[in-house]
């Protein structure tokens, strides 16, 4: 049997994309590095990921503990980068074990031996920004917030504009009139003003940024998903379904809407890229992310701002090239794959 | 006298994989070639490979047209060839003239480019050309954009183009086989009379019998990329060699129905009184925003169809006779009575009990490409009907109907291991066994009556006949009534019982099969009877 098997139309689709090494293997290294940012807390962190002090284990990456633990003077928080405190940890037969970049995306280094911003230098391996904070740290947290953030909106978007398009397509006519010309209302509408508007009456968060993007990301998938649904609907096998007895709701399920999907997983990679490139503007515009939140965007703009500081703008600008490149890949091989002239050979 | 064309050891690849083998033909000048087989027996390909106009096909071989090897020549030399001495016609009319230039611009660029001629006598020459062609009002039409043209009206045009140059070899690649029958035999004329006129050579590639005996000289007839056969027309057909010729000889449609014994009280399994279907239609100018038009599509149909029968609805594309079948499955909205047994389609529909009566009427519909989705297994596609009218049927015993249908339809024997066939998606299967997988997923459900919209027109001539015996066969056992729609009177004369002849929207001749096409008192009936044979 094994060499009869047989292939749906997504597992030929599959190996079609895994035949182009420059689209696999991009997935697999963007795949990669969103892993990693996700563990971003284990490989950039001021905090030791385990201490050993005094004959106690601590965990000061899910639990403060005052100075005063490690022998310090003071009731606050740990300041693990300080030298005495450093001190304290090594001596006798303690130990703590740190993150291989000791700095987190907020961490202020008092101790740096050279001004701010600084040039990359043993202790910050990348330099740091113009208020001394690790550059590397920033990028992996600002790396994940872009991403997560894109994933949340191309998922919102793409859910929107599948279930809009859907609606259109299938029941057409009024339904499909009324809904086209709100559609070119809406779309009219100054996005951008909107969000300056918003961003100056609301206090500015992620999730007002995803709501704001979302309610005008998702027309363009809609019209793909409407003329796909409009094609199918009146295909033959959708006729014999309804001839057979099946309500709407099952036949958009089980037959239209799995026919409909090539262009909205074509699109995926490319709509991801757009929604990071959409956080970076904003956020080098000041209109993104609340102040203190690491981001690509803003680093961008801390680049612009010190231009003799080249180290922040060129790795900043390193790491959103190579993320968009992996995502054109990943497209391009996805939109080949699921090209429907393209034959098996 | 050496031929004008002399094709030999003619191979042709794809990625190294031959589909025509060392064939070989010639055409003396003024003469008809036919050549003919079925879908992928490499008859196209082996003619447009001649001019190269194959894509990424691997050519070898030789092709002496008047003594010089068109495969030996430059890309620039064959452009001079190309249109000039050979020309080509397509199947589809429609997309091969461009949809933005009048069709008298097209013809226009022909003759200045190929003939030198000025703009005004190009002009001049594009209205004698389509009035050649038998177009009326040729100086009207040249201005017309090719959707402005009905179907046979554009292959008009298309052949006036490719007449501009004075060819002397046409390769005609299934020129009629887009058109309505009627306009079959008058396309074919043409040519003849074309082809005797201007005294060239035509190439003529198809896979319809009837077209070979009523146009070509000679015939050669291929088989998976070989040339099985190839002699006179008259002498082949009388006395065929290769087994495959025979066959394919053998492939038309053969009568086997028998009248079924129904008691005589039993209510027809299918009755229309007074049918009607309207569709609305946007008026022009600033009436249309405001009301729609209406078009009556079916207009005042009655048919009795009783079980084991057949009812055979005949007619060309706009006859309404593909609309009449979505009607019977309740698929539109329609008004007069369309009754299924006891109940009629419009108040189960206001009583919003439609699912049973959808359980008696199924449907197979003519495409086999878009008529089974294409991301569903066989198990899926043909076991669908079970969940949607016996939703309480456990799996294995679902899984058991479905094998138990592709048995009935042929697909599986009793001794196969059936787990294969139900993991299958459509694209693994071919046309044929397509068309059995939908008659398996109308059967599934046990209906009464079978809408059959032109079950068999996209399949080859020998697996049409497979088909065909196929549904003769369940009718026999199963006392199906069919409502077969179709335009091939050969299908009509070897399925059905009772025939409607259907014109434009209304039935103008009806009666026992054998009756009415013997012997057919309208005209249009005359016409389409005689236009298949």
């Amino acid at each position: 049997m094994a060499t009869t098997a047989s292939l749906s139309p997504a597992r030929r689709a599959w190996q079609r994309f895994k035949r182009n090494r420059l689209g696999y293997w991009s997935l697999l290294a963007f795949a990669t590095l969103v892993v990693l940012s996700l563990l971003a807390e284990v490989l950039s962190n001021d905090r030791p990921l385990v201490v050993r002090y005094q004959g106690q284990t601590y965990w000061p990456l899910v639990h403060d503990y005052p100075e005063t633990t490690f022998g310090g003077d003071f009731e606050s928080n740990t300041d693990y980068l300080d030298p005495f405190i450093r001190e304290q940890l090594s001596k006798g037969g303690n130990w703590a074990v740190y993150a291989p970049n000791p700095y987190g995306p907020k961490t202020l280094n008092y101790f740096a031996k050279s001004p701010n911003p600084s040039a990359p230098t043993g202790d910050n391996w990348l330099g740091t920004d113009d208020r001394g904070r690790d550059l590397l740290a920033q990028l992996i947290y600002g790396f994940r917030v872009s991403v997560l953030f894109a994933l949340a909106l191309t998922a919102i978007g793409t859910v929107l504009g599948i279930v809009t398009g859907a609606i259109q397509g299938f029941f057409g006519g009024r339904t499909d009139l009324a809904f086209q010309r709100f559609i070119e209302i809406w779309g009219s509408m100054p996005e951008l003003y909107l969000l300056i508007i918003f961003s100056a009456v609301l206090a500015p968060s992620i999730g007002l940024l995803l709501v704001l993007l979302s309610l005008f990301g998702w027309m363009g998938l809609s019209d793909y998903v409407r003329a796909e649904f409009l094609r199918n609907r009146q295909m033959d096998y959708v006729r014999a379904a309804r001839a057979m007895g099946l309500t709407n709701w099952q036949i958009i399920w089980r037959h239209v809407l799995p026919n409909s999907l090539t262009p909205v997983v074509t699109f995926l990679p490319f709509r991801m890229s757009a929604a990071i490139l959409a956080l970076t503007s904003l956020d080098f515009l000041g209109l993104g992310v609340p102040p203190g939140t690491p981001s690509l965007g803003e680093l961008l703009s801390q680049g612009k701002n010190n231009i003799d500081a080249w180290w922040i703008s060129l790795s900043t600008f390193a790491v959103l090239v190579i993320t968009l490149l992996l995502l054109t890949f990943m497209g391009d091989a996805l939109r080949d794959a699921m090209d429907p002239r393209k034959q098996d050979t | 006298m050496t031929p004008l064309l002399d094709v030999r050891d003619l191979r042709v690849g794809f990625n190294g994989v031959d589909v025509v083998h060392r064939i070989g033909f010639t055409i003396q000048a003024g003469e008809k070639l036919a050549l003919v087989g079925e879908s992928g027996s490499g008859k196209t390909v082996s003619a447009l490979s001649l001019l190269r106009l194959v894509q990424n096909a691997q050519v070898q071989g030789s092709a002496l047209l008047e003594g010089r090897d068109l495969l030996q020549l430059s890309e620039r030399e064959l452009r001079a060839v190309r249109g000039d001495e050979v020309a080509v016609i397509f199947q589809e009319p429609m997309t091969a003239l461009n949809p933005l230039y009048t069709v008298g611009e097209q013809i226009a660029e022909v003759l200045q480019l190929k003939r030198g001629m000025t703009a005004a006598q190009a002009r001049q020459e594009v209205v004698a050309l389509l009035a050649s062609t038998g177009i009326p009002e040729p100086e009207r039409r040249a201005g017309a954009y090719p959707h402005q043209l009905s179907g046979g009206q554009r292959q008009r045009a298309m052949i006036a183009m490719a007449l501009a140059s004075r060819p002397k070899l046409l390769i005609a690649d299934e020129p009629t086989t887009a058109l309505d029958v009627s306009l079959r035999g008058q396309i074919l004329d043409l040519l003849s009379d074309l082809q005797r006129e201007h005294g060239m050579a035509v190439l003529l590639i198809t896979h319809d019998l009837n077209l070979v005996r009523r146009f070509a000289d000679r015939v050669a007839v291929m088989e998976r990329g070989h040339l099985v056969e190839q002699g006179a027309v008259a002498h082949v057909f009388a006395a065929p060699q290769h087994p495959y010729t025979r066959r394919l000889l053998a492939s038309r449609p053969r009568r086997d129905v028998v009248e079924p014994t129904v008691a005589a009280d039993q209510p027809p399994a299918l009755q229309a009184r007074q049918l009607c279907v309207t569709y609305p239609v946007p008026l022009p100018g600033v009436r249309g925003w405001f009301r729609k038009g209406v078009f009556e599509a079916v207009q005042q149909v009655d048919f009795d169809l009783a079980a084991g029968r057949t009812l055979g609805v005949v007619g060309e594309s706009g006859s309404g006779k593909s609309t009449l079948a979505l009607a019977a499955l309740g698929l539109l909205p329609h008004s007069g009575e369309l009754r299924v047994g006891q109940s009629d389609w419009a108040s189960a529909a206001a009583a919003g009990q439609t699912r049973a009566l959808r359980q008696r009427v199924q449907v197979v519909f003519q495409d086999p490409f878009s008529s089974l989705s294409p991301r569903m297994t066989v198990e899926q596609i043909v076991g669908e009907g079970l969940q949607v009218h016996q939703p309480g049927l456990p799996r294995p015993q679902r899984r058991e109907r479905v094998i138990d249908a592709l048995e009935a339809v042929g697909l599986l024997s009793p001794e196969d291991t059936p787990d294969a066939w139900l993991q299958r998606y459509p694209h693994e299967c071919s046309g044929g066994q397509r068309q059995r997988l939908a008659i398996a997923r109308a059967l599934i459900v046990d209906p009464q009556v079978l809408v059959l919209d032109e079950p068999t027109s996209a399949l080859d001539v020998t697996v049409q006949q497979q088909v065909l015996g196929l549904l003769q066969g369940l009718q026999r056992e199963r006392g199906l009534g069919y409502l077969l729609i179709t335009h091939d009177v050969d299908v009509i004369r070897a399925m059905a019982h009772e025939v409607l002849v259907m014109k434009e929207g209304r039935v103008v001749e009806r009666g026992p099969v054998l009756q009415v096409l013997d012997d057919p008192q309208h005209p249009y009936t005359r016409q389409l009877v005689q236009a298949a044979t």
